[in-house]
């Protein structure tokens, strides 16, 4: 039989960590392919796309949220919003879900190496970059960059996600991490703001670095300014772009922009070629 | 390429026999249209009509298909879906519905091939018939097409009066003939001609002209243009455009099932549709009609020229016949081509 892109693989949920509550609840699930030969053959880069599927509510695109140096599972981090997403997070440790991919182009890790790179995200736009930063903070990889910042918010500190990791990450030497929430709470030491804000704060220089940034389109559009405010090119910027997607694949038609689908020729764009690009976002 | 005729008698008995090893797709009478359909007498036919409504592409690319099976749930499993492989032929297909089918190729066997798509394209044979009588809304011209071309189908038909003359045009057609060889003589150079003067007259019958050179690059720079909204203002979003078009290919995939069982399948799907690309977080990236309106010509003759070389249009003046706000696609693209920027 020929192969059918549109058929997943299935995978068994290892662990399910809840990172935000509330209405805006966000969980991490760790997926390993019930087929062991698959889940070796699984390779990725770091902001590459899985379809994930709780079976009979359907299929939504997420950006991979672990760092491609762990092999044996991947992890999605979902936001409870739509039909998939909410029987998503009504799963349990032992379950199953469909898998396809990964998709689309990456992060280009290999040619920024030996640059600093700062990472700017907001609320669930932290996952694509959790993976490329853990990527580039792993033991065998660290040595091969330079300076590593990472600037991101959310609405409230329960908006954070992650935020175990960056207590860690907050120990360590070898990276920085300034965080941020958009209103003032009590008990909230950090810096009380929006992430484009924080980064003019942070001033991170340009020179030698890379900036992605991930976040909702309005925190993108800022963060673009300021970054070329602090004197950083377009050809320095990059970002990790979302659309309603269905195949994955660049068959369906729908997640275009002028004629690219991010699907297939994203998901990761630099501010040069966005700028570039006429279409709906 | 070899050129034979078979005798319009002798018409009605290759039909009744083909239908007998194929799965025969050819034009029929349904509701005061003409439509596609399995037909399994001569009688069924009705070549009376220019074209079916429905695009023949419903054929290969099915407007709700499976894609796989599965038991659903959080224990669920998949079970792939048996591809069938069934020998189809497609009697009377238009030159630029065939066209139609190379212009999807570009899509479904792109970076990635459609399985579903490829099993049906491989087993069909187009067997084409020449428009000897075009309508106001046709245009295949303009883009160096004929109505009696047989560049896009692997036979062709042509009406010569008392006779089909038929044009093999590749070794599938060839294949498929042999089959029936019985009912063929090879054709004279009277006839040939025959073929060539109703080419003549039909190309001569075709008015209307969507000036192609150079749209692309107008479009370029068109992005903000007030044309679109002007356009959108007219069109009522019903997507009937991008059901009937040929070349539209764009579908949905969702989960149907029971409790136990259930399958992943497609529909068609328009990017028409405010639906069609809404986010789950309320974001739409195309909100209003103007959006919708400028990505489906945007598409046909900007993206695609791009992405495959090809303009999505094959002048069937499908959109322009069945449109209920009139919305001309010759008459808007006319528009961009004379732009002056």
């Amino acid at each position: 039989m020929t192969e059918n892109p549109y058929q997943p693989v299935l995978a068994t949920i290892e662990k399910i960590k809840v990172e935000v509550t509330g209405e805006r609840a966000i969980k991490t699930f760790k997926l390993v392919m019930q087929d062991k030969k698959i889940q070796k053959e699984f390779n990725f880069v770091p902001g590459q796309c899985v379809m994930i599927s709780r079976l009979g509510k359907g299929e939504s695109m997420f950006a991979i949220s672990s760092s491609s140096t762990e092999k044996d599972y991947l992890e999605v981090s979902v936001m409870k919003q739509g039909i998939n997403t909410s029987a998503l997070h009504e799963t349990e440790v032992g379950d199953t879900v469909g898998v396809r991919g990964p998709y689309g182009n990456h992060f280009d890790v290999e040619g920024w190496k030996n640059k600093n790179i700062v990472f700017i995200g907001g609320g669930i736009g932290m996952a694509p970059l959790r993976s490329i930063a853990n990527y580039t903070l792993a033991d065998k990889n660290r040595d091969q960059y330079g300076n590593l910042d990472i600037i991101y918010g959310a609405r409230t500190s329960n908006d954070l996600c992650f935020k175990d990791e960056f207590a860690e990450l907050q120990k360590r030497e070898d990276v920085n991490v300034h965080l941020s929430i958009d209103v003032v709470e009590e008990g909230w030491e950090e810096f009380v703001g929006f992430v484009p804000s924080n980064l003019l704060r942070v001033k991170p220089p340009s020179k030698n670095t890379i900036a992605i940034t991930c976040g909702p389109p309005i925190m993108i559009k800022f963060v673009i300014q300021n970054l070329l405010e602090l004197g950083f090119k377009d050809e320095q910027i990059f970002t990790t772009l979302e659309m309603r997607m269905k195949c994955g694949v660049g068959i369906c038609g729908r997640c275009n922009i002028g004629n690219l689908y991010v699907c297939k020729d994203g998901p990761v764009f630099s501010n040069a070629q966005l700028k570039n690009l006429e279409g709906d976002l | 390429m070899e050129s034979l005729i078979i005798s319009k008698e002798k018409f009605p008995e290759i039909i009744n026999t083909i239908v007998k090893s194929y799965r025969l797709f050819a034009p029929t009478e349904e509701n005061g249209f003409s439509g596609f359909n399995i037909i399994k007498d001569y009688s069924e036919m009705d070549l009376s009509y220019l074209n079916s409504r429905m695009p023949p592409k419903a054929i290969l690319f099915n407007q709700t298909e499976t894609l796989f099976l599965m038991e659903p749930g959080t224990k669920g499993t998949i079970k792939p879906k048996e591809i069938r492989n069934e020998k189809t032929a497609i009697f009377a297909i238009r030159p630029c519905d065939a066209k139609g089918f190379r212009i999807l190729d570009t899509v479904f066997f792109g970076d990635v091939v459609d399985p579903l798509y490829k099993a049906n394209r491989d087993n069909s044979v187009l067997i084409g018939l020449s428009c000897n009588q075009p309508d106001s809304s046709c245009f295949c011209t303009s883009f160096g097409d004929s109505p009696a071309s047989g560049k896009y189908v692997d036979i062709l038909f042509t009406d010569i009066e008392e006779n089909y003359l038929v044009e093999v045009m590749t070794e599938k057609g060839k294949d498929f003939i042999n089959d029936f060889s019985r009912f063929f003589s090879p054709a004279s150079s009277k006839e040939i001609e025959a073929k060539n003067a109703k080419e003549q007259e039909a190309i001569g019958l075709i008015k209307r002209n969507l000036k192609v050179e150079g749209i692309e690059e107008k479009m370029d720079k068109m992005f903000d243009h007030p044309i679109w909204e002007e356009y959108a203002k007219k069109c009522i979003g019903c997507g009937a455009c991008t059901y009937l078009c040929m070349t539209c290919r764009c579908f949905d995939m969702l989960d149907e099932g029971t409790l136990d069982k259930g399958a992943r399948i497609r529909v068609w799907d328009s990017c028409m549709f405010p639906e069609y690309t809404i986010h789950t977080s309320g974001h739409n990236p195309r909100p209003a009609r103007m959006n919708r309106v400028r990505n489906r010509f945007y598409c046909k003759y900007s993206y695609f020229p791009k992405n495959s070389d090809v303009i999505a249009c094959t002048g069937c003046g499908r959109c322009i016949r069945y449109c209920p706000v009139n919305i001309d696609i010759i008459e808007l693209m006319n528009r961009v081509s004379e732009m002056e920027l």
